[in-house]
């Protein structure tokens, strides 16, 4: 059979009533933090939602109790996580270590890694950079520069790191470093590490992107020395991990959800009974999401049985930031609303929030693989590349 | 209804018809009925394959397979009008008659003439109604009414794009028999669910052709895989062919309206650029009567406007959406999805209420 399926996977028992939990516990946390809903994942950074979160269980939710996970399966995680992401809650904090860093040291950490940093994810409290863009290695990831060479007891590592994420207020990085030739695949000789970003020889610097936000910086690494163990698994396994990371960030229910705060915003402007053209706008909007959020349950489904969906993630990252894209073209003709500049996603108003999105809008089909990155892994996948 | 099961089913739908379309869409051409490869269908059960385990069928996920096949292989007999007719005869506690079924099933609503499907049913044309030449003609009219047997007093024979009968029939008289349906069947809806079925196995193959024709043919030196736009066409065609499975893998398992509004919806809006972007990869010899093609991108261009278009459902869909302003929206758009549970005992998908619209 030609093209790819996504089976729908079967859920796990009492998801109703998690899911009904985190709403109960959304609309509490919503009052005592203060909070505005802004559904876009990499707005807000609120700590202490995060540690609010933690205490509830719902950080690190598939990892083994012993490391402070709590053993849930991946499709309950899902729940959880696209209940937080609709509701707008701040989950910008901890998002990316419980997304992928947690689980990478959870795989090809040491013992005391998985003892000393993964609790503290799962409490909230630890937050993680990712380490992979360059100023010249964008979307072609083999050709980073970063260099990281043996010393008598550890590694020493020099090097550039762009479009850092939360490298300004997060404790680690794990960073895509070259440790050996390229060989002729590109892909060997990558490997990846645990950089304390508070270490000698770091320098952290902002780039402000063109909304006028401080969100991702430039990281130099000039002669910074870390002992041994911070080598995240063999050495030379840096594009294989890299992979697998991928996959995780671009099939998550934030690939599909980042405008849904807008387009609740369309169907609450419309009224119960919109008139036919707007109705028939707002249903072409839910045909879509009804089948991304089919496709994106399906990745979790995928994962949660261990396989490593690469290409059925590039297709949910692909289609669904094209349609959440689609979703503030929608809102912006519909209503008519002109966006204002210099707010945030959570000002109160429409034109507020819809003038962040539009600014916002370019990042959703660049970060995580370009769009036409994920076209390639996709034609790769159909054995034409 | 195991996956198993429905792999199984799914592979002696896809033998015969891979055997068999061919040489029936030729007998068709000629205007034949192609009868050979209806009997095979007929005698294999595969027409009963959506009714539930109990009734000897194989649950609602396994018919949709059967005509994903059905719409892979472009199988020239009315194999969704037949299926959705046993499957409405079932509901409506009756035994289905023996050979073609079709089925009048316009919207509640809109784009049709409304048939009264009670037993007073005096003079009506009813347009377009697939295989009527050679099918039993049964009607089911809005959920709530009934399923009626009708008595066609003339056919007036019709084509779709892809030359598929599309027949108008004339009704004079009450229908033979008029059968209770309970009231949340939606015979329009399965009929659209179907359609989007058969959507999906066509678009399959015109991206096995399209990827075929893009390793073989050579310009400029290199095939035409090789060349990025070509590439990025094919990423298109396979993702659109992948959103239209996984909305309808999702809507049989919810087993609502809403999942079959939603799968018909973002089928019918796939088509038309999966159709598209195969033509642009195939260039001139692609929009010849002689390359295969055009099989399936015909089916594609009329399927898509069939038991409702995109913007038709699109329509329906917005204005549940939109019942219960924005703060309703993300729950409702959950319990629309409403996924099967895992069995604590064996683990595997309850899907057992999949003939349930």
């Amino acid at each position: 059979m030609t093209g790819f399926d996504f089976p729908p996977p079967a859920m796990p028992p009492g998801t109703d009533a998690l899911r009904a939990e985190v709403r109960a516990f959304l609309a509490d946390s919503q009052e005592a933090l203060g909070w505005r809903p802004d559904s876009d994942f990499g707005s807000d950074w609120s700590a202490a939602f995060s540690c609010a979160l933690g205490a509830r269980g719902w950080i690190g939710m598939c990892w083994p109790r012993r490391y402070g996970g709590h053993e849930r399966s991946a499709l309950e995680r899902y729940v959880v996580i696209e209940e937080l992401l609709a509701a707008g809650a701040p989950v910008y904090a901890h998002w990316v270590a419980d997304r992928q860093s947690g689980p990478l040291l959870l795989r090809f950490g040491t013992e005391e890694q998985r003892q000393t940093i993964l609790p503290r994810i799962a409490a909230g409290e630890c937050y993680f950079a990712i380490g992979m863009s360059e100023p010249d290695s964008g979307s072609d990831l083999a050709s980073v520069r970063t260099r990281a060479e043996r010393t008598a007891d550890g590694w020493r590592i020099n090097g550039t790191k762009v479009w850092t994420s939360n490298a300004h207020r997060s404790q680690y990085m794990i960073a895509l470093c070259r440790t050996g030739p390229a060989g002729e695949s590109r892909h060997e000789g990558l490997s990846q590490f645990l950089i304390d970003l508070e270490a000698d020889g770091v320098k952290v610097s902002p780039i402000v992107n063109l909304a006028g936000k401080h969100d991702f910086n430039e990281c130099v690494f000039e002669d910074v020395v870390i002992p041994a163990d911070r080598l995240i698994g063999q050495e030379g396994d840096g594009w294989r991990q890299v992979t697998g990371e991928l996959a995780l960030e671009r099939s998550g229910p934030e690939r599909i959800l980042s405008t849904f705060h807008l387009f609740a915003a369309l169907v609450e402007a419309a009224g119960p009974e919109p008139e036919p053209r707007l109705a028939e706008a707002i249903g072409r909007l839910t045909a879509e999401f009804y089948a991304l959020r089919a496709m994106s349950l399906a990745v979790a489904g995928q994962l949660e049985k261990g396989e490593l969906p690469e290409v059925e993630a590039a297709i949910v990252k692909d289609m669904g930031t094209r349609f959440e894209a689609e979703v503030v073209e929608t809102l912006r003709r519909a209503v008519p609303a002109e966006p204002v500049a210099g707010g945030s996603a959570n000002a109160p108003s429409l034109e507020a929030a819809l003038g962040a999105t539009v600014l916002g809008l370019p990042s959703f089909t660049l970060r995580g693989g370009t769009n036409e990155v994920l076209r390639s892994i996709i034609a790769r996948g159909l054995g034409v590349r | 209804m195991s996956d198993e099961t429905a792999r199984l089913v799914e592979q002696i739908a896809d033998d015969l018809f891979a055997a068999e379309s061919e040489a029936a869409r030729e007998a068709l051409v000629q205007n034949r009925w192609p009868q050979r490869i209806w009997q095979i269908f007929a005698e294999t059960g595969l027409a009963h394959a959506a009714l539930p385990e109990e009734a000897g069928g194989a649950g609602l996920a396994a018919g949709l397979a059967v005509l994903r096949a059905a719409g892979r292989h472009a199988a020239p007999i009315p194999v969704a009008e037949t299926m959705i007719g046993t499957l409405l005869c079932h509901r409506a506690g009756a035994e289905a008659p023996d050979g073609p079924l079709t089925l009048y099933a316009p919207p509640a609503g809109a784009l049709a003439p409304q048939p009264e499907v009670q037993d007073d049913i005096v003079a009506a044309t009813l347009p377009r109604v697939p295989w009527a030449r050679i099918a039993t003609v049964l009607a089911v009219g809005a959920p709530g009414q009934g399923l009626a047997f009708l008595k066609p007093s003339n056919v007036i024979e019709g084509a779709n794009l892809a030359g598929e009968p599309r027949d108008d029939v004339a009704v004079s008289g009450p229908p033979d028999r008029v059968l209770p349906l309970p009231p949340e069947v939606d015979g329009f809806a399965l009929m659209a669910l179907a359609r989007a079925a058969q959507l999906r196995g066509a678009m399959e193959q015109v991206l096995a052709m399209s990827l075929q024709y893009a390793s073989d043919r050579v310009q400029f030196g290199r095939p035409l895989k090789r060349f990025q736009a070509i590439q990025h066409y094919l990423a298109e065609i396979a993702g659109e062919a992948a959103a239209t499975g996984a909305a309808v893998d999702a809507a049989a398992q919810a087993s609502n309206t809403f999942g079959f509004a939603a799968a018909k919806a973002r089928a019918s809006q796939a088509a038309g650029t999966v159709a598209r972007l195969a033509h642009q990869v195939h260039g001139a010899i692609g929009y010849t009567a002689e390359h295969d093609l055009h099989h399936w991108t015909k089916r594609l261009w009329a399927w898509r406007d069939e038991c409702g278009n995109e913007a038709y459902w699109w329509q329906g869909l917005g204005a549940h959406a939109a019942q219960g302003g924005g703060a309703a929206l993300w729950p409702a758009m959950v319990a629309a999805s409403g996924s099967a549970v895992e069995e604590a005992a064996s683990g595997s998908a309850v899907a057992e209420e999949g003939d349930r619209p």
